[in-house]
């Protein structure tokens, strides 16, 4: 395999395998790329920028390194007892587990593996308030949570609980004073997103966690958006259930976890049920190769976290200022101190969110979330903080992460700029703003 | 030997560098000089020589794994993205 001409010398030969060479084998697996993958139309086009770190995120090639050895040859089930296949495959699972704990202060014991943040969320609030039901039956949440959070809520509604959907202000925050009202006696369960995926918003959750131990009412937080981006304890934050996913964090799609807090005990009703695996929470077989992506995806995020927050800030606070020095009009949504630096939600005045996407069609952007980019209706997230109708149809999300240089927030703040410049020189509600009429005044009548 | 000398520090640093610049995908590659320029210039003070030998370890480990996942880059290559 030794290419022509170039000796090694002793001093770089390492155990590691590192090559100083060409690998023959390089060219040619690099001459039979899967052609599936690309398709023709887009052969010629270059790849739109990604700037939605918040829908998903691409995985670290470390973490991809990790993962590949189990997807090759330690192919074996974790839950096999009996050969070295399964207790290799364990052990890395295992660790695994070790590394996700490690990242939010818990016990490897306190963390069940499951295909995703919805699952975890899913298993949260079902199981909870299943298990308890025969003395609590209500549930509180807020109105800007993740759709699984609510369809379950609504689920369990049509159960026979009991639910309150707290409303929250106009920064995004949920008022305390509020949540400590709407606890009742037969309140089994608290659930409030960490960080919201819409408007980067960073709620009180040390406050929350205060005032629901104080209750005796369990305290769930879905932290897929905070979990290796902002430093999170669940001893001091008083959390008895956290949902984490994957490919938020730069790890694999189809993994997450949950955190159940054991001491004190949360009891919950498994929705999956099976062979008993992960403590019986959640039964059927873990899959390793991911497990072990997640798992070195949060050591890796636990090791980079402030180099990554320093940068991601400063990234944010140059894409905004930059946007907002040029244009006019232009409102961040959210509390602009209580938030996480990489997700930022902007309205722009009387342009139409979906027309300003199409046209920064060299970046890759979202207005509102993914899971709910399908329907035409404003982001409910949006309407819950008390966005004007029409500024709610204007708001694009863009999402910064490890992997943005300052090159890509440049060109996304130019031709953003760009570009509303010239849909508002084409928007009739534009020039009358301009002209000092006040739109709200307007006396729109039916032809 | 003792501890690694300066030139095998600034050898693996321009190695490591150049391996990076391999990376097909912009964002990778960025990432991979950027972070390697910004570690060893954070660890440019470390004086004990057994730090220095850890951390000269993982220079190598993490170099293996560059080279390794800029082979699989160029398996699965993409089009360049509009910046590149």
């Amino acid at each position: 395999m030794l290419a022509s001409g170039r000796t090694v010398s002793s001093r770089l030969l390492r155990p590691t395998a590192w090559l100083p060479l060409r690998l023959s084998s390089e060219r040619t697996a690099a001459s039979f790329p899967q052609k599936e993958l690309i398709k023709k139309h887009e052969q010629d086009e270059p790849r739109p920028l990604y700037m939605d770190f918040q829908a998903t995120t691409p995985m670290d090639p470390r973490v991809l390194d990790a993962m590949l050895p189990y997807q090759v040859n330690y192919y074996g089930n974790p839950h096999s007892r009996t050969h070295a296949y399964g207790w290799e495959s364990e052990s890395a699972m295992e660790n695994a587990r070790k590394q996700v704990a490690d990242l939010i202060g818990a016990d490897p014991r306190e963390i069940i593996f499951t295909s995703g943040a919805t699952e975890s969320n899913n298993m949260a609030i079902k199981g909870v308030a299943r298990f308890y039901k025969a003395k609590k039956h209500h549930v509180i949440t807020t109105q800007t949570e993740h759709k699984c959070v609510l369809d379950s809520c609504r689920i369990l509604e049509s159960e026979g609980f009991d639910v309150t959907y707290l409303p929250v202000q106009n920064n995004g925050l949920l008022d305390l004073e509020l949540l400590e009202a709407s606890i009742r006696t037969d309140t089994s369960l608290v659930s409030v997103m960490t960080v919201n995926n819409e408007i980067g918003v960073k709620q009180p959750i040390k406050e929350i966690g205060q005032i629901c131990r104080s209750k005796g009412v369990f305290f769930h937080t879905d932290a897929a958006q905070a979990v290796g981006k902002i430093p999170i304890s669940i001893s001091d934050w008083k959390i008895d259930l956290m949902s984490i996913s994957g490919h938020k964090i730069y790890g694999p799609k189809g993994v997450g976890a949950l955190y159940v807090r054991r001491r004190p005990r949360v009891r919950l009703e498994p929705i999956q049920n099976g062979g008993g695996q992960e403590r019986g929470l959640r039964s059927g077989t873990v899959p390793t190769p991911l497990a072990v992506g997640l798992g070195a995806a949060c050591s890796i995020a636990q090791e980079e976290m402030e180099y990554d927050h320093q940068r991601v800030s400063m990234l944010a606070t140059r894409l905004v200022q930059k946007v907002m020095s040029e244009i006019p009009d232009v409102i961040m949504n959210g509390d602009p101190e209580q938030r996480y630096p990489g997700c930022i939600n902007l309205s722009f005045a009387y342009v139409e969110g979906e027309s300003l996407l199409m046209a920064l069609k060299d970046v890759a952007l979202s207005s509102g979330s993914a899971c709910t980019s399908a329907s035409l209706e404003p982001s409910y997230v949006l309407r819950a903080i008390g966005a004007d109708e029409d500024l709610a149809h204007s708001s694009i999300r863009f999402g910064i992460g490890r992997f943005t240089t300052e090159e890509e927030v440049d060109y996304t703040a130019e031709k953003c700029i760009e570009q509303v410049h010239r849909l508002r020189e084409m928007s009739p509600l534009w020039e009358m703003s301009q002209e000092g009429i006040d739109l709200k005044s307007i006396n729109w009548t039916q032809h | 030997m003792a501890a690694a000398a300066r030139s095998q520090v600034m050898s693996l640093y321009r190695t490591m560098l150049r391996e990076s610049a391999k990376f097909p995908s912009y964002n990778y590659r960025n990432y991979a000089l950027r972070r390697v320029r910004d570690a060893f210039k954070a660890n440019r003070n470390v004086e004990d020589p057994k730090a220095v030998e850890r951390l000269m370890e993982e220079g190598w480990q993490t170099l293996a794994l560059i080279q390794r996942q800029v082979s699989i880059g160029k398996m699965y290559e993409a089009q360049k993205t509009v910046v590149d």
